[in-house]
């Protein structure tokens, strides 16, 4: 005989509740609040991979834009700065993935097949920057492979956050179509369009800019703050050019994201409040303050993802045939998400003391390249 | 290769690569601990040169550990979306914690790796303790949900419906206590074995000897008294799969046949065309002993089990027995280990028991890799036991063998990788480290 535990003493209730109980209407109304906890996580665990991984990404994207010359000095400036936080920038994507694919399993499991080339190119990244970012570090005799593992690091740290930029163009592009009956419509067409690509272009240079604003803090040599400045402007400039591309994409491929970003006070706001504050950035930095110039940059930052989230939510993944995929209408039942919610609360308490320390305790005293850890 | 045999192929490469790194990420934290805990202790130079060796060493094994963690994660996605898909909402209270539990670990691992002389050396200490705690504790975690998929828990499958669905049950399925078990004590006992293998190799070879020696004691200590229990926790294992998973055990045996009063057998090949092993060496009544603890009882065989939902036998009988065989492997060089620190302290100068441990190295790794493809294999054909089948949760997407030769090839670069860097680490000791030197 097979022991079957499920239908033994592990059941808990004779009544069985509505059979797919994925819809919002089957949560009660105190549990909608703990749905909405668990999406604030989501969505803030996104955000701060997008900071955090993303000034993380930045500093490999400079290396690879930076003169011959003045890399080892870079390289030196972006590992005090991001050595010790290094594991941690990258623990917000596992905790949005935990979230989507315990709360969201069908989110999740639709991404994971229609974006399977993408998500592998990404992990790809991932794999690769991971490694040589250690291994540059750690390896006990310095030679010319220090030249591999540069260039490696440099390159996936541009590829990774191209990709991470593709998924999320394509996940809102109406591109997905789960009804697809080839197999370029389906794996490859659902990601590789101008959109995608424009957006993951964006992205890149959003991680270069949130890098250059933050290693201008990072360093005490006047000229050394000159050059992160200069690719602050640079990456800007990017950022602002790739921008204007993801609209034109846009618009040819009849996304409506002007509709989107201007179509509501909410993004209206958020836009001005965003181009402001990017003016008095570069009034503060010209004047050579630069206390106040990361949290602008983080500010610029979340103002883009509020926007380009607020107007679709909840749905976060919008197919070809008009149906969308909806975190309140595809979550999962209420006692998972009750019980994720709890992790994450109970979660945080543990860990945000923990992180900020962390941070603050290397701010304090930054590390001195050279003589820690061996 | 078809698309299924290559997603299994995959995911079962990509398992078998983190848990190395996992392991090592999970022990090594408290061999440093011990060490660090010795220099604080007696400030005596060489054990802070341990420490800072090993520690290097941990850094690299846990960034790959890392990203192929990270990799996993995207994996049971890309490779079995439709397991995900019922599976995700139901164990992945463990996998919520776990996030908690990395957090900590990377937080606390900064502390340690970048904290040398800038806090109070007890808490830099402190940091390291809590990198292993909660490397093991997401080791449980993760264990815990794969457990579940060995014995599913917490929820009423009705007409196809996953419904009432209680993510705290299904953590602590009836499977969960008995694998975490195991699985702690097998980190402990590989790495262990690992270690110290690796320092008996530079005694040896005579460099650095007052280092590797202090090295070689610690780890050699943990994994010779992990040997020990383990068997002891491998019959739990055993009794509990006999009632969960009667069909795995079989597999595990090659038992084809119920019976009464069931042998044990050791080697053999087992023949899935005739139904019978040749070649093994029966020990009469010892399998019914070792899957309910009586001589006489019947041990279900696979002539109870439907032929569809037999696992393969070759490879779980191989493996099992691989495992079983690493196992008294390591509990005899332990048993030598402790007599040698006990009895014999003559033994501890002599080449034979270092020779002993060098050659030892791999055997730790071995078994775990066995164990698993026991725990996995034998749950064939069930994704989730009993309830989904691994060949209905696997992607539709065409052309995973590309996927699963590129990953290949990337596991096999990031190995050589490692091994490279580590040989690199183990080279410089003796430049990087004066061990007379007292800083
Ligand atoms: C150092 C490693 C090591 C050693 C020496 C042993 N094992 Fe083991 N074994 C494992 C490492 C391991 C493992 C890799 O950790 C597994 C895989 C899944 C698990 O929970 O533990 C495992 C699984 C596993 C299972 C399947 C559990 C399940 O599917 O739930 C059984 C029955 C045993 N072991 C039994 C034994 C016995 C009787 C041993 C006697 C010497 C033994 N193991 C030694
Ligand atoms: C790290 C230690 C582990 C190893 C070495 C391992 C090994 C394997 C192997 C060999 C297979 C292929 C079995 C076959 O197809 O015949 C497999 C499959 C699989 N394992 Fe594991 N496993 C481990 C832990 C886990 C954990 C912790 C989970 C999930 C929580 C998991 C989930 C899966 C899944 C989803 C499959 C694919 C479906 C299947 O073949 O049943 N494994 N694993
Ligand atoms: C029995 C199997 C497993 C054990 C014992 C285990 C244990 C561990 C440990 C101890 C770490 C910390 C990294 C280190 O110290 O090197 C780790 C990392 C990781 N594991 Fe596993 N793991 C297992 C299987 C899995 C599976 C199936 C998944 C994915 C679903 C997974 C996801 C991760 C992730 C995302 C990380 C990276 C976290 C970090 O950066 O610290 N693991 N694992």
């Amino acid at each position: 005989m097979v022991h079957r535990p499920w239908s033994s003493s592990h059941r808990r209730s004779a009544v069985s509740r509505q059979p797919s109980a994925v819809n919002i209407h089957s949560f009660t109304h105190s549990k909608l609040k703990m749905l909405y906890i668990v999406i604030t996580y989501l969505w803030a665990s996104i955000l701060l991979y997008l900071l955090l991984g993303g000034a993380d990404f930045g500093a490999g994207i400079i290396e690879l834009f930076t003169s011959k010359k003045n890399k080892q000095v870079t390289r030196k400036t972006l590992y005090s700065a991001i050595g010790p936080i290094w594991e941690a920038n990258h623990m917000w994507l596992i905790i949005a993935i935990v979230i989507l694919f315990v709360g969201f399993p069908v989110i999740y499991s639709t991404m994971s097949v229609n974006m399977h080339i993408p998500l592998t190119m990404l992990l790809i990244g991932i794999i690769a920057r991971g490694t040589a970012f250690t291994f540059r570090h750690y390896d006990a005799v310095v030679d010319d492979m220090q030249y591999l593992y540069n260039s490696i690091f440099a390159i996936s740290s541009f590829t990774t956050p191209l990709f991470l930029g593709i998924i999320a163009g394509s996940a809102v592009s109406g591109h997905i179509d789960p009804q697809a009956d080839t197999f370029v419509d389906a794996y490859i067409f659902s990601w590789l369009h101008w959109f995608a690509i424009t957006v993951g272009l964006f992205t890149v240079s959003i991680c270069g800019f949130l890098a250059s604003v933050y290693l201008i803090g990072e360093t005490k040599v006047e000229h050394e703050r000159l050059r992160f400045a200069h690719k602050a402007q640079f990456f800007n400039i990017a950022a602002v050019i790739c921008g204007a591309l993801v609209f034109v994409a846009a618009w040819f491929e009849h996304i409506p994201l002007f509709d989107w970003v201007f179509g509501n006070w909410v993004g209206r706001i958020a836009i001005l409040s965003a181009t402001l504050s990017l003016i008095w950035m570069w009034a503060l930095l010209y004047q050579g303050k630069i206390d106040w110039l990361r949290p602008l940059a983080g500010f610029q930052v979340t103002m883009i993802l509020l926007t380009t989230t607020y107007k679709h939510f909840p749905n976060i993944v919008l197919l070809k045939d008009g149906g969308y995929l909806s975190l309140t209408e595809h979550a999962g039942q209420e006692k998972t998400i009750e019980a994720l919610a709890w992790a994450l609360l109970s979660g945080s308490i543990l860990i945000l003391p923990a992180l900020f320390y962390l941070i603050y305790s290397f701010q304090k005293n930054p590390l001195n390249y050279g003589n820690e850890a061996h | 290769m078809n698309d299924f045999i290559a997603a299994r192929s995959q995911m079962a490469l990509s398992l078998g690569f983190h848990i190395i790194f996992s392991c090592i990420g999970m022990v090594m934290p408290f061999f440093m601990a011990v060490a660090h805990f010795y220099y604080l202790r007696t400030g005596q130079a060489v054990y802070k040169n341990v420490t800072k060796a090993w520690s290097k060493g941990v850094a690299i094994f846990f960034a790959t550990g890392a990203v192929s963690g990270t990799v996993l994660s995207f994996e049971l996605g890309l490779l079995w979306p439709e397991f995900m898909k019922h599976a995700g909402p139901i164990f992945g209270m463990p996998f919520s914690l776990e996030g908690t539990a990395f957090f900590i670990e990377a937080i606390a691992l900064g502390f340690f790796l970048y904290g040398w002389d800038r806090f109070n050396p007890w808490f830099h200490w402190f940091t390291g303790v809590v990198v292993g705690v909660s490397g093991l504790a997401s080791g449980i975690l993760v264990v815990a949900a794969n457990a579940w998929m060995n014995s599913p828990a917490g929820f009423d499958f009705l007409n196809g419906q996953y419904l009432n669905i209680d993510p705290i049950a299904a953590m602590f399925n009836k499977a969960w206590f008995s694998q975490a078990l195991h699985m702690t004590i097998a980190a402990f006992c590989a790495t262990g074995f690992a270690v110290a293998g690796v320092h008996a190799f530079m005694i040896l070879r005579g460099s650095n000897v007052p280092f590797h020696t202090k090295s070689f004691t610690i780890a050699a200590i943990f994994g010779c008294v992990a040997a020990l229990v383990q068997p002891l926790s491998g019959d739990i294992s055993a009794k509990d799969v006999a009632i969960r998973q009667p069909a795995k055990l079989a597999a595990m045996e090659a038992h084809f046949h119920t019976e009464k009063s069931a042998s044990l057998l050791v080697g053999g090949i087992p023949n899935e065309e005739k139904k019978e092993v040749d070649y093994a060496i029966k020990l009469p009544g010892f399998l019914s002993f070792l899957a309910h603890g009586n001589f006489e009882a019947e041990v279900t065989g696979l002539d109870r089990i439907p032929e569809e939902n037999h696992p393969p036998v070759a490879i779980t009988h191989y493996a099992f027995q691989i495992m079983v065989g690493m196992g008294m492997a390591m509990m005899l060089i332990a048993v030598l280990y402790f007599a040698a620190l006990w009895k014999k302290r003559k033994w501890l100068q002599e080449p034979w028991l270092l020779k002993l441990f060098a050659l030892a190295t791999p055997l730790g790794f071995i078994a775990v890799e066995a164990g698993w493809t026991v725990t996995e294999v034998g749950r064939q054909p069930w994704i989730i036991y009993g309830i989904m089948r691994t060949a209905d949760a696997v992607t539709p997407m065409p052309g995973i063998a590309y996927s699963f030769y590129l990953f290949t090839a990337i596991y096999a670069s990031l190995a050589v990788f490692v091994v490279f860097m580590l040989y690199r680490q183990i080279k410089m000791v003796g430049v990087l480290y004066d061990a007379t030197a007292d800083h």
